[in-house]
């Protein structure tokens, strides 16, 4: 079954062996192959010589070039922080409120503030800034700790509900639910009322009764007509914007089990000029006050 | 063997699977012991059923084809469940509503991509690897299999080990290696399915009746030593109990890593380049009925390949830990490895040389030229990639991913192909492929959904790498990652879409295969093939 393979005229030699039909050329190598191989091998001993290469017994030949990948990027992040020394103390020592008289260093302030906003930010609060279920949006007028530059620098600075900053802002609603200080049926009224607030209760029954529980229980933090108190953290229950949800069965769940929505203080983590450029960004992005 | 001594191991391995599903300190691992225990419960009823029957004589003087039939049908299975599997997770990132909430722990995208790999690259891949090689080593030596029922061992032994793997991922059992995330027991199993194929492989070679080993040999060879060698380092871990499936590496942190990359790079290096170079030394010559164009090409290439291909795993790791020595090495080690791969490529195209008027009319000959072509291709953009400044843009892309589909769709799942089309006629002693018209539809469908991904991959890769490092005047990154995810939107459907016509053309190819079996005309009256007296 073996076919023999077909031949031409002019075909070079075999090397005389036959597998199953298969036979071998005798042809040499072609020359372009070899010549670049050689090429690839004198370009790499070159290279190896010129960049960290060869290890030893403890360390490795770093190379004629003194290039190291950390040197490289150390030179990189240098060379942007020396560019930006002069901007960035300006930043600093400039008033907050200060800032946005300065045409050139309020547009800087912005994109470097989008820049950190980006990469430490969005994860949470989006890309665009528009927020998800559980973190606000930062982009309408509605504030649960204030939107004035100062109260926004605050909470970017110490963060909220974290343990690691002894100055971020903290606050806790009660779970009345879970730790049964209303019953059912009046945590039933109260979300009712809550719902009445900015539009209609599921059952209106319930509204009246709700107000006296709202009066007696959550109004010290939401204030007696529900539009809340940002020296707490408690928000407006009279407008549609909603953090976690404003249907029956999410109101409820705030009521039962309480929500503790927590914000790393990047005031440990990040520069001032930072902090500063992405407060100066949150600010200016529709809602800042 | 003998059969009691078969009976007792088969029972014993019952039992304690049995004890192991009743201990098990996880589902996975419970679902194994219950897989293994009815396979090895129901050899031992078969056993014990053909005990005292009368054992009809091996006929010694016929190639052993009946297991590389059975290796043919696993390639075209595991083949259309892998390029399903790909297709899918693909549209999952383009669509991520698609990572369904009753899908959630089983089937979604980070359980999905590693079945999809593993059933690419080891059910499909090794499949036609273990199956072509078995055939060539045969026919090469002219001997049959050495080791008897052994091979049967190694193809169901195999099946096996995919059965454990791709269950075990879908039920969160995985060590989180990259192309090597079966857990402890499931790799002990293919450690000695390995060597078993060593062993048939070897033992074939040892009685040849030709003076010489054949080249494709050579790399089959090296693709099994090495593999064996790849696997039982990267896979050194401690089991924390027999009773379950976790375990801990020995190795950590940049160690551990580069030992993953060492593994990674070489299975890529000998699983799917060794192996399928032994491959196309066979089957291109076959079917383009020429003479191989170089011997010494062949040498020279083979042996720089080898050698050469093992040190360059380090450029999977620039800019992380890893010492820059390491990663200068691995680079400069993949740029010279340039040469010793194009040589395969060199010797499979211009073995068609005298026989180009063949791509005209013969759709299985224009399969392996495009294969071989991905292969150069690939083994261009691999080395160019591995250089410091061109990584530093590529590396965590998509640009990656569409060097790698190029690689696996176009060079291993092309030659895969072709050697199918060349092996069912064959093998099933028909006169001739049932419809060489099909054959032509799943070439044009496979190559357009191969650029299709591969292009769209390019594009998204280079502009994601783009975005991620664009700076404004002053310094400050211009997008989120969020941005450059909702940029690659268009590009991922495109990708998909390349996924549909190449998973239609494996179909095709199926559907292509069966009839061969079924409708086309027979040559002969029996399967068997007498191995030629020397």
């Amino acid at each position: 079954m073996s076919k023999a393979p077909q031949k031409h005229k002019g075909d070079p030699e075999t090397t005389g062996h036959s597998w199953d039909g298969i036979e071998e050329f005798n042809n040499p190598l072609p020359r372009w192959w070899l010549w670049t191989f050689y090429a690839c091998i004198i370009w790499a001993i070159g290279y190896t010589i010129a960049y960290p290469a060869w290890p030893g017994i403890k360390s490795a030949t770093s190379g004629v070039l003194g290039w190291s990948t950390r040197g490289d990027v150390a030179q990189d992040i240098a060379a942007v922080n020396e560019a930006n020394a002069a901007i960035n103390a300006r930043l600093v020592s400039t008033e907050l409120t200060e800032v946005a008289a300065e045409p050139d260093l309020n547009s800087y302030a912005v994109s470097a503030g989008a820049a950190v906003f980006k990469t430490w930010c969005a994860q949470c609060h989006g890309s665009g800034a528009a927020g998800a279920k559980g973190y606000p949006n930062l982009l309408d007028d509605d504030w649960l700790w204030g939107g004035d530059i100062e109260a926004i620098h605050y909470t970017v600075t110490h963060g909220v509900r974290n343990e690691d900053d002894g100055d971020a802002r903290y606050s806790q609603m009660p779970a009345f639910g879970r730790d049964e200080l209303l019953s059912d049926e009046e945590i039933d009224q109260v979300v009712n009322f809550v719902m009445s607030l900015s539009g209609s209760a599921q059952d209106g029954t319930m509204v009246e009764p709700g107000s006296v529980v709202f009066a007696d229980n959550c109004a010290s933090c939401h204030m007696d007509d529900g539009t809340g108190d940002r020296e707490q953290g408690a928000p407006n229950l009279t407008d549609a914007i909603w953090l976690y949800g404003g249907d029956y069965d999410t109101i409820k769940e705030t009521v039962v089990n309480a929500r503790f929505g927590v914000m790393p203080a990047w005031g440990l983590r990040l520069s001032e000029h930072e902090i500063r450029a992405a407060a100066l960004y949150v600010h200016q992005l529709g809602g800042g006050e | 063997m003998p059969n009691t001594i078969k009976l007792i191991a088969l029972g014993l391995v019952t039992l304690f699977a049995a004890m192991a599903a009743n201990y098990a300190r996880d589902l996975a691992y419970m679902v194994h012991a219950i897989i293994v225990m009815l396979v090895a419960g129901g050899l031992f009823l078969y056993t014990l059923r053909k005990t005292g029957e009368p054992v009809l004589a091996t006929p010694k003087n016929e190639y052993l084809d009946s297991v590389v039939r059975a290796g043919v049908i696993a390639t075209g299975f595991w083949g259309v469940i892998g390029f399903l599997a790909g297709t899918f997770i693909a549209f999952q990132l383009a669509f991520p509503q698609l990572n369904f909430d009753w899908l959630q722990g089983h089937g979604n995208f980070g359980r999905l991509r590693p079945l999809h790999t593993s059933a690419v690259i080891f059910a499909f891949g090794g499949n036609a690897l273990i199956a072509t090689s078995f055939y060539v080593v045969q026919r090469t030596s002219a001997a049959r299999l050495w080791g008897g029922n052994l091979a049967w061992f190694v193809f169901w032994g195999y099946q096996l080990f995919i059965v454990l793997a791709a269950t075990g991922y879908l039920l969160g059992a995985t060590q989180s290696r990259e192309y090597a995330e079966p857990e402890w027991y499931v790799d002990w199993w293919l450690t000695i399915v390995w060597v078993a194929y060593l062993a048939v492989f070897l033992g074939t070679i040892i009685k040849r009746k030709e003076p010489h080993i054949y080249v494709a040999n050579w790399f089959y060879l090296s693709f099994i030593v090495t593999v064996a060698m790849l696997h039982v380092v990267n896979n050194i871990s401690i089991p924390i109990s027999i009773w379950g499936s976790r375990s801990v590496q020995v190795m950590s942190g940049v160690q551990d890593a580069m030992t993953q990359w060492w593994y990674g790079h070489n299975a890529v290096g000998f699983f799917l380049t060794a192996g399928f170079l032994g491959m196309m030394y066979y089957f291109i010559p076959k079917q383009a009925e020429r003479p191989v164009f170089s011997y010494k090409l062949s040498i020279i290439h083979f042996w720089a390949l080898i050698f050469i291909y093992i040190w360059a795993g380090p450029h999977h790791l620039h800019y992380t830990a890893l010492p820059d020595w390491a990663s200068t090495l691995g680079m400069v080690f993949s740029i010279v490895l340039w040469m010793p791969s194009w040589g395969g490529m060199i010797n499979g195209l211009m073995t068609l040389s005298g026989a180009w008027d063949k791509l005209r009319t013969d759709p299985i000959i224009r399969m392996m030229v495009i294969s071989v072509g991905f292969y150069g291709m690939s083994t261009f953009e691999g080395p160019m990639m591995s250089i410091r400044a061109v990584n530093s843009l590529s590396h965590y892309t998509d640009w990656t991913i569409g060097h790698v589909h190029s690689g696996a769709l176009g060079w291993n799942g092309m030659i895969t192909f072709g050697a199918l089309y060349f092996l069912t006629p064959v093998l099933w002693k028909r006169e001739r492929i049932y419809s060489v018209q099909l054959v032509s539809w799943h070439f044009w469908l496979a190559t357009i959904g191969i650029v299709l991904y591969a292009a769209s991959m390019w594009v998204t890769g280079i502009m994601e790498g783009l975005m991620w490092r664009e700076v404004d005047a002053n310094g400050f990154l211009v997008n989120s990652f969020a941005d450059t995810v909702a940029a690659k939107f268009p590009m991922y459907v495109v990708r998909g879409l390349g996924g549909v016509l190449y998973l239609t053309g494996a179909v095709i190819m199926v559907y292509n295969l069966i009839m061969t079996v079924r409708r086309a005309p027979a040559k002969e009256a029996s399967l068997a093939v007498t191995v030629p007296a020397e």
